[in-house]
């Protein structure tokens, strides 16, 4: 506001203390972003001429749409899985006691005590030919010949889910644990089976972690460089190793540029796809 | 189940309750109620009100006993199924619905159609006097607002039983003297068999036709208010139920109807013995009430020094010291100019009559 008021606003305190992060993130965020995009301008890797034939080469280039596309669609697959093993998880954590709530939270943080590299590893070791999964059903005698595993989207979908799990279990506990446990019961005592209380009451009030799990596995997911690559191997490419493949081995960093500043376009509408929602539905979240 | 089913009995048989920790959180309750009765549970925090209600509503299977509503055992049956109404003491209405969607709650999960439960809500929040408030959310309402309307929401399912868990406590006085005429405003309208937990003697003994008395998980005492506040059968509802003066004596004999006790102040008094037999010598205590004391001129009672002296409008209470050291505290009716007691006045106090006074074998 423009004249200042005898009393200070509370609002205008602080701004100097964010100073020091302001410079950080425009040093080391906002100017790379900015050379990012600028270096996507060229035409040519030499840099001699400026134009938007990097993108109308991507957007034209029916290969690195589908690239764009499957990646997306893996994000989805991942969000979806984790959503549907996690929101059970967070439920159930509401309802046991002490004890059991923290073996669940263990369990729910385990998988980020270790590093990523390290459970990739190990999700190569189960889904392999001679993995753990199929040497079992071989030896029951369910399968004669190995199942393949890895290097599907199958094997990809799984072992991402596994990663990023606790991304969408830790908001959805949070989230549930904000209900007020009576509504529970004033919903049954008014009538209503579990099924209702569950969609018209549990579900909507716990609709803020399920947009914050959502955004956060999504980004995860589609992202994760290294899970993405080992488990789906050389027959799946997705957009952060095709990016990779156009700088660091074709050395084409304009395309590699434009490719950045694409998928960066195309998350950032996914996920304010899913914060659109989150206000239609008009879930209280405290706002 | 749409149906009315306004007054019907209640029976809380046998009832007790442990927690998987350990705790006994009610005992033994035996409740009988009759169809369209408003019942106050009474007691002090932590006495096992709150659990004896969800059990009433089917939200805890009781270890012991059992619950009948009408004519049907009820205890197999979940909550969903009982027709119970309960108005919780945090209100408990689902904050992402608005007040109409939350009144027709009910109605909905028994399918009733859209604009039949629109009519409805809207009648339910014209009782309740919030005619106006059918589109806000309920974060929208003020508390005494939300409460009315977790009062519709409860009648809106036509219940057979409301219960009410402390559903005055966080209002103002002004607004609670208000929602209490209303509920039970109500209830007369509806006849529905209500019970209504309380930890305020005040609210209990105005709005039930039977205050149910409970401590540690204990029924003390169920009665009319006139039997819980005169006749008190124990000695904790005589002093949760009003304020009492505790007045030590031995007694010097006794029937059944009345008994002679020697007060350690000083006096011997006549007292009903309120709490069954008393035996000669044994050691009582003796309660009345400060406003059953009375100044008397002549030698009958006993010996007292008046202290401090507080004028509360409508009465003056005076604190006396009796001849054993201890205090008791005599209210007075303002009547007029009333004589202003120096303090350090030499006094002597009497009962107003023998039946106002009860004794309890002294617990050691
Ligand atoms: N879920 C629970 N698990 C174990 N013990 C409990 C549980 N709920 C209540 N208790 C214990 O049971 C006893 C009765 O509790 P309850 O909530 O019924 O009391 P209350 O009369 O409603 O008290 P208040 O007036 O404070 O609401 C208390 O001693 C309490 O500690
Ligand atoms: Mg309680």
């Amino acid at each position: 506001m423009g004249a200042a008021p005898a009393s200070r606003d509370v609002t205008s305190y602080g701004m100097g203390l964010a100073a020091p992060l302001a410079l950080f993130f425009l040093l080391f965020f906002v100017a790379p972003l900015l050379q990012l995009f600028w270096l996507s301008l060229h035409n040519d890797t030499a840099g001699l001429h400026w134009g938007l034939g990097q993108y109308l080469h991507f957007l034209t280039d029916p290969f690195s749409l589908g690239v764009l596309g499957s990646t997306l669609l893996l994000g989805a697959e991942v969000t979806a899985l984790c959503l549907v093993l996690g929101f059970p998880i967070a439920w159930l954590y509401q309802r046991v006691g002490p004890k059991l709530q923290t073996i669940i939270i263990l369990i729910v943080l385990l998988p980020l005590l270790t590093s990523v590299v390290v459970r990739t590893f190990a999700w190569i070791v189960i889904l392999g030919r001679q993995g753990i999964i199929n040497a079992t059903l071989q030896s029951l005698g369910i399968i004669d010949t190995p199942l393949k595993l890895l290097y599907t989207q199958f094997g990809v979908v799984i072992a991402l889910a596994q990663v990023q799990m606790p991304l969408m279990t830790l908001p959805l506990i949070t989230a549930l644990g904000r209900i007020d446990a009576n509504l529970d019961d004033a919903s049954c005592s008014l009538g209503a089976g579990s099924w209702r209380t569950f969609f018209r009451i549990v579900l909507p009030l716990s609709l803020p972690g399920v947009i914050a799990g959502c955004t956060l596995t999504y980004a995860a997911a589609i992202t994760a460089f290294i899970t993405q690559s080992l488990v789906g191997g050389g027959q799946m490419l997705f957009m952060p190793m095709y990016l990779y493949q156009q700088a660091s081995t074709l050395q084409n960093w304009p395309f590699a540029a434009a490719i950045s500043i694409i998928f960066l376009l195309a998350v950032l509408a996914v996920v304010s796809v899913f914060t659109t929602l989150g206000r239609l539905s008009r879930g209280y979240g405290g706002a | 189940m749409a149906e009315t089913q306004g007054g019907r009995s209640l029976v809380v048989d046998a009832v007790t309750h442990r927690y998987p920790s350990g705790a006994l959180a009610v005992e033994n309750i035996n409740l009988d109620i009759k169809g369209g009765e408003i019942i106050a549970l009474l007691g002090p925090s932590g006495c096992g009100k709150t659990t004896l209600l969800r059990i009433i509503a089917g939200f805890i299977a009781q270890t012991q006993g059992r619950i009948i509503i009408g004519d049907d055992i009820v205890d197999t049956l979940p909550p969903n199924r009982r027709a119970v109404g309960i108005v919780f003491q945090n209100y408990a209405l689902f904050p992402h619905l608005s007040i109409s969607e939350n009144v027709a709650y009910g109605l909905a999960a028994r399918g009733v159609d859209k604009a039949a439960r629109q009519r409805e809500a809207q009648r339910l929040l014209e009782l309740v006097q919030l005619p106006a408030m059918g589109e806000r959310l309920p974060r929208q309402l003020s508390g005494g607002q939300q409460q009315r309307v977790a009062l519709a929401r409860a009648l809106a399912i036509k219940p057979s039983i409301l219960l009410l868990d402390e559903p005055f406590a966080a209002l103002d006085k002004n607004l609670r003297l208000d929602m209490q005429i209303e509920v039970k405003r109500l209830q007369r309208v509806s006849g529905i068999t209500t019970l209504i937990v309380t930890h305020d003697q005040e609210e209990a003994l105005s709005m039930a036709d039977r205050v149910a008395v409970l401590s540690h998980g204990k029924l003390e005492q169920f009665g009319t208010p006139s039997d819980v506040y005169d006749r008190p059968q124990t000695l904790f509802v005589n002093t949760f139920v009003g304020s009492t003066n505790r007045m030590p004596g031995v007694v010097v004999s006794a029937d059944r109807t009345a008994a002679k006790v020697r007060l350690d102040a000083g006096a011997e008094i006549i007292a009903r013995p309120a709490g069954g037999a008393l035996s000669e010598g044994g050691r009582v205590t003796v309660c009345i009430r400060p406003e059953h004391l009375q100044f008397v001129g002549d030698e009958t009672g006993f010996a007292g020094v008046v202290g401090m002296s507080l004028p509360l409008g409508a009465t003056v209470v005076h604190e006396v010291t009796t001849a054993d050291g201890s205090g008791v505290k005599v209210s007075q009716a303002r009547i007029g100019e009333t004589r202003a007691l120096e303090n350090g006045a030499a006094v002597r106090l009497a009962p107003l009559a023998p039946s106002l006074a009860n004794a309890f074998p002294a617990t050691l």
